[in-house]
């Protein structure tokens, strides 16, 4: 049981940790594309973290109580969330970055900008 | 005792945050990015609570919270496109 | 052939979610027949959307090559959530849109990369021309070689991904 604290610890760590510096990088970047890639990476990694945390509590109790425990219910359907997760959090931020640049959101101090006037249709 | 109490604190003060963000704004894109931000916090918040107190449920009302809240953005999404759905 | 697989795919995410519902294996018999009726329902209704034109997802070395693919993945997605981390905390970002035409043919290869993109290192999918397949990619720090030339070289924006995206759906 003692290895399998650890890793949870150090999970949790390093989910607390990224969903914490998306959170700052969400109120510190100048416009939604750098607040979409702070928001979207950062939190997705932690979130993903955390659930495998809890993953691994629940297969350590699931494992010590024997086969009829709720603990495994709970850690099949915690990886069933986590799959949701990371299918829909790309895509949602895919579809907010094509919205912010339709709606005319110009990239602040941006460099180089190949879409510039083009309106391309679906 | 596991360090479940204080990650859900700090997943809180988080989401504050980006609450903070949804209302600063500016505009309606960012809004949208805090309030998607917001909601990948919930579902990681709820599936800590369900281990918490040891209840399945959390877990399916998460996994349904992530994809309807992927719904929602989507539908926004189109509605700041200035659409037709 | 499409109504069969869209069925099969439905009823089993069902069976995932009811698992250790009962004792007729793992599950109860109300909801093994119920998983079998809605299965079907979803079927007759999705089937079209869901299966566009062909099967080729069926075959079993593609879903090999899949797996794989996941580790130099999760590997580039790890090394991107340090690198964002870096730039939150000390504020070095010099943003750019650049367009990347990696020529992959099908909609499922496309997918598959434009969600790799923004799970890894400092870019994001912007937009898809949808007639000549090119990506509209931000990218948080851009590298001032690739400007020069004006069909921009893949390689320092995102690895070998389109190589791996025409492997497993091209």
């Amino acid at each position: 049981m003692g290895a399998l604290n650890i890793v949870t610890y150090i999970f949790i760590v390093i989910g607390l940790f990224f969903n914490v510096v998306g959170c700052i990088g969400l109120n510190r970047f100048p416009d939604v594309y750098t607040r979409l890639h702070a928001a979207t990476k950062c939190t997705t990694f932690g979130s993903i973290f955390l659930i495998m945390a809890v993953i691994v509590q629940s297969v350590g109790i699931w494992a010590m109580e024997g086969a009829l425990s709720s603990q495994s219910i709970l850690s099949i359907h915690a990886v069933i969330a986590l799959v949701a997760l990371l299918i829909t959090n790309a895509t949602g931020a895919h579809a907010i970055a094509r919205a912010a640049h339709r709606s005319g959101e110009k990239p602040a101090r941006a460099v180089v900008d190949d879409l510039e006037g083009k309106d391309i249709d679906d | 005792m596991m360090w479940w109490l204080p990650a859900a604190i700090v997943m809180a003060v988080c989401m504050l945050a980006c609450i903070a963000r949804i209302f600063i704004g500016p505009g309606a894109p960012t809004r949208l990015v805090a309030f998607d931000t917001t909601n990948t916090l919930v579902v990681a918040l709820l599936v800590i609570l369900a281990l918490m107190f040891n209840q399945v449920v959390f877990v399916d009302v998460a996994i349904v919270y992530a994809v309807l809240s992927f719904i929602m953005t989507l539908y926004v999404a189109r509605f700041i496109e200035g659409k037709k759905f | 052939m499409r109504f069969l697989v869209t069925a099969i795919v439905a009823y089993l995410l069902y069976l995932l979610l009811t698992i250790g519902s009962g004792t007729l294996l793992l599950w109860n018999a109300a909801e093994l027949i119920i998983g079998a009726i809605f299965a079907l329902v979803v079927a007759a209704l999705v089937k079209n959307r869901y299966l566009k034109r062909s099967l080729r997802m069926l075959n079993p070395v593609r879903w090999f090559i899949w797996f794989i693919y996941l580790f130099p993945f999760l590997f580039a997605m790890a090394q991107a959530n340090v690198d964002v981390a870096y730039r939150v905390l000390t504020g070095r970002i010099n943003p750019g849109i650049v367009k990347i035409s990696p020529k992959l043919k099908t909609d499922m290869a496309l997918t598959i990369l434009a969600n790799s993109i923004t799970l890894t290192p400092g870019t994001l999918s912007i937009n898809v021309d949808e007639e000549t397949n090119d990506l509209y990619v931000h990218w948080i720090n851009v590298k001032p070689e690739v400007l020069k030339e004006m069909p921009r070289d893949y390689h320092p924006i995102c690895n070998s991904f389109p190589d791996w995206a025409r492997r497993i759906a091209g």
